[in-house]
């Protein structure tokens, strides 16, 4: 039987790792993919409280983070390819002005 | 628990192949195992429902996106390296670690892995219940939501004729 | 507990073998049908002293043989990694999927009772769908490593079309799962042993001595979900005709011309044993899946009162061998699909799925909703 704090100590880890994506990375997808390792590392602490709590309460706020984080990842990648075409780049630095 | 040592130990090389990779495919590729890992993770916290939905909804479609998306842009070069910003980053993740890591260690949080009755938890019976009881707004809320999102999406990415 | 384990690994390497050893033998049946369907002769030439066996030596032996000995050849400015880990990825969810698909009812042996299916997870239906998935991935990756621009081209309409039809193929379920009230396929397969008599509500049994001894099967409640499934199983594991993806007139072969040799075995044996689950998935929602009509756990029970007792292994046989000609029907049905039509533009492969398909199992939805409460009985159990 694994302990909870092994599950939220690994979520914290995978966070930080997210973090450092969103820090360090210089191509905005792969920021994107930094936020959606975020929120899975989130969820994963909801499920371990859930099961753990035995209520299903969590794994309902998972679904719709889920959803959430599916639709933002659209509406997102929409606009970077918005952006693309004017810019013609994938470096955040680039997209700091809204006019050059 | 030789299983979570596994599922975790590989999350993480994963999750660290995903940010300290410099080719992006191979990014999202490390992303995609990730969550499928993470959904294995669900499978083992008794979510059932939950963790097919993660393969169904986010490996399997959100991340085929992200590679569409990926191959269309088409990134030829790989982005240059800046030493500093890559030591202020990882310093700030190393930090973040030590304020959370000892916080949650701490045994007595709360009564671990306590296992609730029946094997009905994380059914989809169960979730159902939930979702369309308790939780009915936010699940009519969530459906509005995505519509926003497709045609939001769409208008976003039209070409200008 | 090390017989438990050893059961299920038994019981998983048999579903295993059978879905390879029939994606293969799928092949020889392939070669050797188109060849009676063209009024042709087929593939005869290589022969084990003179034996040749109805093109069995030419696609069994003799064809593998030539696949796993080619060159590995990787293009040159193609990626190496991607390149060889597109087949696996292609490969691994169409063997993984059949985990879920019941192959008998159970099987006693020495006081143990062995519930013939690999896993039953109580998502049952949605652990195939998430498996449907992920094979997109293998086009996706395998196009891209090719760096090959017709390759690019075939892997996006490939992988467009895949993600279109898997919406349809979620939908057109919905009414089965409706009826009998659970995504598990074991207990869609049992539920499936009764007969129509017992399902109809009062006000309609004058018709019962026309169909109510008709076994309840999935095709009685639903027809119009079975013909939008099995269109959208067949667009989804891109067989004729929705095979532009890798069509071999159109785009030379598509997303996978730059595999040869043992790469090139496991996309194509992937996409066998795509056929396979696609055939096992039906025969399980629609008809019946191991169930023989009127055989019970213990005998036939026969609508007109007549019993006959049978031992549990007769039983057990019965229904796997029932399970195994069904599969092997539907099998057969999408093989002589695939020599009889041409094929679907990419156009109207995109128009077919969201225009028409979608609609229409949305509908399918509503009408068995209404008809569910009309009946008054959720769910629809006897």
């Amino acid at each position: 039987m694994v302990p909870l704090n092994y599950y939220l100590v690994l979520s914290a880890v995978i966070f930080a790792i997210g973090v450092t994506g969103v820090i360090i990375r210089r191509n905005i997808i792969v920021i994107l993919m930094s936020i959606e390792l975020m929120l899975n590392a989130v969820n994963l602490t909801f499920i371990a409280f859930s099961r753990s709590l035995g209520s299903m309460d969590g794994q309902v706020i998972v679904f719709f983070v889920m959803t959430v984080a599916a639709a933002e990842a659209v509406v997102g990648l929409a606009i970077i390819i918005s952006v693309f075409r004017h810019r013609q780049t994938l470096d955040p630095r680039e997209m700091q002005l809204l006019k050059w | 628990m030789i299983l979570f040592l596994i599922l975790a130990g590989l999350s993480i090389v994963f999750s660290l192949l995903v940010v300290f990779q410099r080719n992006v495919i191979y990014s999202a590729m490390a992303l995609v195992a990730t969550l499928f890992l993470i959904a294995v993770l669900f499978l083992t916290l008794e979510a059932a429902m939950v963790g097919i939905l993660q393969i169904l909804v986010y490996a399997g479609a959100i991340m085929v996106l992200f590679l569409f998306v990926i191959m269309l842009l088409n990134p030829g070069l790989l982005e240059g390296r800046s030493i500093a910003w890559w030591i202020l980053g990882s310093l700030a993740a190393v930090l973040l670690l030590f304020a959370l890591v000892p916080f949650l260690s701490d045994s007595g949080w709360l009564l671990p892995g306590q296992a609730p009755a029946g094997g009905s938890f994380g059914s989809p019976e169960s979730l159902a219940q939930s979702l369309f009881t308790d939780f009915v707004l936010p699940f009519e809320i969530a459906s509005v939501l995505l519509l926003v999102a497709i045609i939001g999406a769409v208008v976003l990415a039209k070409r200008e004729v | 507990m090390i017989v438990d384990i050893g059961i299920i690994a038994a019981k998983a390497l048999m579903v295993l073998s059978m879905v390879l050893n029939l994606a293969g033998v799928l092949g020889w049946i392939e070669r050797k049908a188109s060849a009676l369907i063209q009024n042709r002769i087929g593939a005869n030439r290589a022969s084990i002293f003179g034996f040749a066996g109805l093109g069995l030596v030419n696609t069994l032996i003799a064809d593998p043989i030539k696949f796993l000995t080619k060159e590995d050849f990787i293009p040159p400015k193609g990626d190496r990694l991607l390149h060889t880990l597109a087949p696996c990825l292609a490969l691994f969810p169409a063997l993984v999927a059949f985990a879920v698909i019941p192959f008998g009812d159970i099987l006693v042996l020495a006081d143990r009772t062995i519930n013939l299916q690999v896993a039953n997870l109580n998502v049952g239906i949605l652990y195939i769908f998430s498996m449907a998935s992920l094979s997109v991935y293998g086009i996706v990756i395998g196009a891209w490593a090719s760096n090959n621009k017709f390759s690019l081209l075939g892997g996006v309409r490939g992988s467009a079309q895949m993600i279109s039809y898997e919406i349809a193929m979620g939908l057109s379920v919905m009414g089965i799962l409706m009826i009998y009230g659970t995504l598990e396929l074991q207990e869609i397969a049992r539920a499936q042993g009764t007969l129509l008599r017992d399902w109809l509500p009062p006000w309609i049994s004058f018709l019962n001595p026309l169909i109510g001894w008709l076994p309840a099967w999935g095709i009685f409640f639903q027809p119009a979900a079975f013909l939008l499934f099995f269109t959208a199983a067949v667009a989804e594991t891109k067989r004729i005709p929705f095979d532009l993806p890798e069509a071999e007139s159109e785009i030379v072969a598509g997303y996978h011309v730059e595999y040869s040799g043992g790469k090139f075995l496991m996309f194509f044996a992937g996409e066998f044993a795509e056929i396979v689950t696609v055939a096992g998935l039906i025969t399980t929602l629609f008809f019946g899946g191991w169930q023989v009509p009127f055989l019970m756990r213990d005998g036939f029970h026969f609508p007109w009162g007549g019993t006959l007792f049978l031992p549990q292994l007769v039983v057990a046989l019965l229904q796997v061998g029932a399970f195994t000609l069904k599969v092997l029907f539907f099998c057969w049905l999408q093989i002589l699909l695939r020599w009889s039509l041409p094929r679907f533009r990419y156009d109207q492969v995109m128009r077919l799925g969201w225009k028409m398909l979608l609609p229409l199992a949305l509908l399918n939805v509503m009408v068995t909703a209404v008809l569910i409460v009309a009946w008054q009985s959720a769910p629809l159990k006897p």
